[in-house]
């Protein structure tokens, strides 16, 4: 399987005092969490209440209003996290299998395409442009970047949005693989995706 | 592969399939077969006012395209992904200005020649127009790379970027039209080639600071 080597016991993502401002509105305010090689973050909160701006701030794309994100034992933000937002970042041209290609060179990735293609259900769909695919199968090839490189943090916005039962238990099953692997993840959801949280967090009160 | 080059290769594959090619070889084709019908039937004041004019629909042609160069990755969340790479963001705008040469910037060039032809430049200095023209394009997606990075987030930026960039398009215009009207033809070429590598250095540094910000 492509993440053989388990990552490192020491690594640890600590939230402490954060606060989010999106324009001039404030968010959310003194946010603080620990999250342990092995962790399932579950954020819960509102439509608007901040949470897709936290996750955006923890992968490391802008900085908090106050507080502070110390990624422990972990390489910088850019080479340790994996982010699967809203958008998909898929180019409507492009074929499933083309896309797989650009990310696998993107994040330098050894992992075999047709495995991590069977991995997500999409092995029959991998010469159909990315136009063509259904809700679901978009997410799907979105989700197949969380196995193509091992990245210790997974932070994910709403990853089973559009996904059928199967998909769900899918998501379930790698969120799982990847904490029993020591890695982190972080899932903004509405409903629980499956594997119980060891934390959970409300944002925006 | 490395992340450069799978950006690279990804580039050229989507800027090839959505016909990026044709707009601007259209505009430039275009813009540069009008200046005979509007200057008339002389041809002496085409040949001399005629080659420089070549320079001016290179750059407009250029600029024309910029508008979509990065706001269609914001859009789509690929722009995420290209910040999460093990690459710099500064390689990846580079990679993304490089494919950007290819696809526009060379055949922009080649196309000069025939397009100089026809606004009555000299036979011999046909080869040197289509190299300044290939070196003055660099420049112009050097500064271009910029421009379309500012305006990424805008809606209808194109007025936008044509602020920002006709200022520092104005230093290759001004050299080429020499080169192609064949005043000091090699120093001109020179600063030419001093305004492209200039452009490549400082553009993909100022480009990828602008959409690190755009990303928040």
């Amino acid at each position: 399987m492509g993440q053989s080597h388990p990552f490192s016991k020491s690594a640890t993502l600590r939230v402490e005092g954060l606060s989010l401002r999106r324009g001039q509105r404030q968010l959310a305010e003194g946010l603080s969490f620990v999250a342990p090689a092995g962790a399932f973050v579950e954020l819960r909160g509102g439509n608007g209440a901040g949470k897709t701006t936290l996750l955006r701030t923890i992968a490391g794309f802008g900085r908090p209003a106050e507080g502070t994100i110390v990624y422990e034992n972990l390489a910088e933000p850019a080479l340790s996290i994996h982010y699967v937002g809203h958008l998909n970042a898929l180019k409507g041209s492009e074929t499933v299998a083309a896309h797989v290609g650009y990310w696998a060179g993107l994040f330098s990735s050894p992992a075999d395409m047709v495995e991590v293609l069977g991995r997500v259900g999409l092995e029959r769909q991998r010469d159909l442009p990315a136009r063509v695919l259904s809700q679901g199968q978009a997410r799907r090839l979105a989700l197949s970047r969380l196995l193509l490189a091992p990245r210790p943090i997974w932070v994910l916005d709403e990853p089973s949005a559009g996904l059928d039962a199967q998909g769900r238990a899918m998501i379930a099953k790698l969120i799982e693989a990847h904490t029993n692997n020591n890695g982190i993840a972080l899932a903004a959801v509405h409903e629980p995706l499956g594997p119980s949280p060891s934390i959970t967090l409300t944002v925006g009160g | 592969m490395s992340a450069f080059a799978a950006l690279f290769r990804r580039e050229l594959s989507l800027m090839w399939a959505s016909g990026g090619l044709m707009t601007p070889l259209g505009y430039f084709v275009g813009a540069a077969t009008l200046t005979p019908l509007a200057m008339g039937p002389d041809r002496a004041l085409l040949a001399t006012a005629g080659p420089p004019l070549v320079w001016i629909a290179a750059a407009l042609a250029v600029m024309a395209t910029l508008e979509r160069l990065f706001q269609a990755d914001l859009e789509d969340g690929s722009l995420d992904q290209m910040m999460l790479s093990e690459a710099p963001l500064e390689a990846l705008v580079l990679a993304k200005g490089a494919a950007f040469w290819c696809v526009v910037g060379a055949p922009l060039a080649l196309a000069g020649a025939p397009v100089s032809i026809a606004l009555q430049a000299p036979i011999d200095r046909i080869p040197l127009i289509v190299a300044a023209l290939g070196v003055g394009a660099a420049a112009f997606i050097g500064v271009g790379l910029v421009g379309a990075a500012v305006t990424a987030g805008v809606r209808r930026g194109g007025v936008l970027i044509a602020l920002i960039v006709l200022p520092f398009f104005a230093p290759p215009v001004i050299f080429g039209a020499a080169i192609a009207s064949g005043e000091d033809v090699e120093a001109a070429f020179l600063i030419l080639l001093g305004c492209a590598l200039g452009a490549t250095a400082i553009g993909p540094f100022a480009a990828a600071a602008a959409l690190r910000l755009q990303a928040e």
